[in-house]
């Protein structure tokens, strides 16, 4: 959306794809390693998920539903994808679809790989 | 207030498409313009503010910190600053600096009267800031027709001297009208050749605009012109989401294809009023004040005049149109102040309902006018000539009083 009102490059969307959705080719998401929400980015609530700004690369995007929402906050304190859509209470089913939008956040940096910590 | 808006549900639904959640609008605006000041030492002929004279009820730098300090809080992440000319405001860069300094991002428009070389370095060195140089012709003669005599030299020197500090980003924002639609080319050129990159808007008749509007906004041959164009260029071009109403044309333009009025976007003016849109400085569309209590929020999220806004039109002649889930309808503003009805087609119905809309009309029917106009009064050092337009007859005495006349 480029914009009076609102100019910029926002990020696309990212809601509950549909499972398997292929959208980009570049890098691929590991969903093994621990994950962060970037520290450059703050979510605000809104009534349907969040609108998330990234201050450093000041893009723009919205998370479209409040478990992605919860989600992606929750990343900081597992150690992988995995358990913390199991942490969150994602069922099964919806995993391969959560997988799909976290990797879109990843490439326009709303979450990062974490360092790793030390031991 | 409310009658003329069109009846709308009121339920949000869960899910679904975004631009559907959009219209039944946001905690807070995703970005908002604030307009710092009426006053303008320019008076370009369609001004969308009818700006020139400062007024004396215009926000203190303590309320405009204030301000800022609740956009912190409500997480509005930047704010489009314009006017007036936002730079004679004395404390304009105490203002910046302080929106920068919580998280508060600005782009601000200004016609470059005070981008010097050591402004313009500063702004290179600032983080978080936008310039965009308002040029609305790509040649003098254009531009000067309707912004003034020396304004195109005063914002090209204003873009050189951004281009040397080594400002990255700036924008150079041109309004999209009859005489310059077809310069479109040479708008990327020159942006090119400054490193800036150009940015486009539509030309709506609010303020002055409604004076020259018939005379300025582009014929329908240009806008299916600026829509192929658009298709082409739009990458490397922004828009403001400004021209959604072409999306009737065919494929959708990228961005947001709805008005955001009052959904996720709105006008602080310089008196702290709160309007729906920079577009729509009218009392049907003034919200509030950031001075009541509770402030901008209060506004935001409880005003009734937002509230009806935000829902998704259902009724009114274009929600039958085939067309209608592309354009929604087009510009509040444009219907508005063109004396169509708000559920009705736009005015550039880019499928021709709009010019039969306008022929229709009755003929006794006296367009919305704001209850605003901070016009300069007198004469203004290079005034547009465009007023004139076709072009003012030579009088006799322009040049000597004797030129002309037979002297034998």
């Amino acid at each position: 959306m480029r914009g009076v009102l609102i100019d910029g490059s926002p990020a696309p969307a990212v809601g509950q794809p549909v499972a398997g959705a292929v959208t980009d080719t570049a890098v691929p998401f590991d969903p093994a390693v621990p994950w962060r929400k970037s520290p450059s980015v703050a979510l605000r609530p809104e009534p349907f998920g969040a609108l998330v700004y990234h201050f450093g690369n000041r893009k723009l995007s919205f998370l479209k539903s409040k478990p992605l929402v919860a989600v992606v906050t929750a990343l900081e304190a597992h150690p992988d994808v995995p358990s913390t859509l199991a942490a969150c209470e994602v069922p099964e089913g919806q995993h391969r679809a959560y997988v799909t939008a976290l990797a879109t956040l990843a490439r326009s940096q709303m979450i990062e790989r974490r360092p790793e910590e030390s031991a | 207030m409310t009658a003329v808006l069109p009846s709308r549900p009121a339920e949000r639904p869960a899910g679904g498409k975004l631009i559907d959640q959009f219209e039944y609008g946001l905690d807070a605006p995703i970005c908002l313009t604030w307009e710092l000041t009426y006053a303008c030492n320019l008076a370009c002929v369609h001004c969308l503010s009818s700006s020139g004279r400062r007024d004396p009820r215009e926000l203190s730098t303590a309320e405009a910190e204030a301000v800022i300090d609740e956009l912190q809080r409500m997480q509005v992440f930047y704010v489009n600053v314009g006017g007036g000319e936002p730079t004679v405001r004395p404390d304009f860069w105490h203002l910046l600096d302080y929106a920068i300094g919580h998280d508060v991002g600005v782009k601000f428009s200004t016609n470059g009267i005070k981008l010097d070389a050591a402004r313009a370095q500063q702004l290179a060195r600032t983080d978080y800031v936008d310039v965009q140089i308002s040029l609305d012709g790509a040649t003098a003669e254009v531009n000067d027709a309707v912004r003034g005599t020396g304004s195109f030299a005063t914002a090209t020197r204003a873009l050189e001297n951004l281009a040397e500090a080594g400002m990255k980003d700036f924008k150079v924002s041109v309004v999209v009208t009859r005489e310059n639609a077809g310069q479109l080319d040479e708008f990327k050129a020159l942006t090119d050749r400054y490193g800036a990159q150009l940015r486009i808007t539509r030309f709506r008749p609010s303020g002055r605009g409604a004076d020259v509007w018939d005379r300025l906004h582009p014929t329908q041959a240009q806008q299916r012109d600026l829509y192929s164009w658009l298709l082409a260029n739009g990458d490397q071009v922004l828009t403001g989401d400004s021209f959604f109403h072409l999306s009737a044309l065919g494929e959708a333009l990228p961005g947001l294809n709805l008005c955001g009025a009052g959904r996720v976007v709105c006008l602080i003016d310089p008196v702290g009023d709160v309007y729906a849109c920079p577009f729509a400085i009218h009392e049907q569309f003034l919200a509030g004040n950031v001075r009541s209590p509770g402030g901008f929020q209060q506004v935001w999220q409880h005003s009734e005049l937002f509230a009806d806004l935000r829902n998704p039109q259902t009724g009114g002649a274009c929600t039958k149109c085939a067309h209608f889930d592309a354009c929604r309808g087009g510009c509040m503003a444009a219907k508005f102040f063109t004396g169509l009805p708000l559920d009705g087609p736009d005015p550039e119905c880019v499928q021709g309902y709009g010019e039969t809309a306008l022929a229709a009309r009755d003929l006794e029917l006296v367009t919305p006018r704001s209850h605003l106009d901070h016009s300069h009064k007198g004469p203004v050092r290079g005034q547009p000539t465009m007023l004139g337009l076709p072009s003012i007859p030579a009088k006799l005495c322009d040049e000597s009083p004797l030129a002309g006349l037979p002297l034998s």
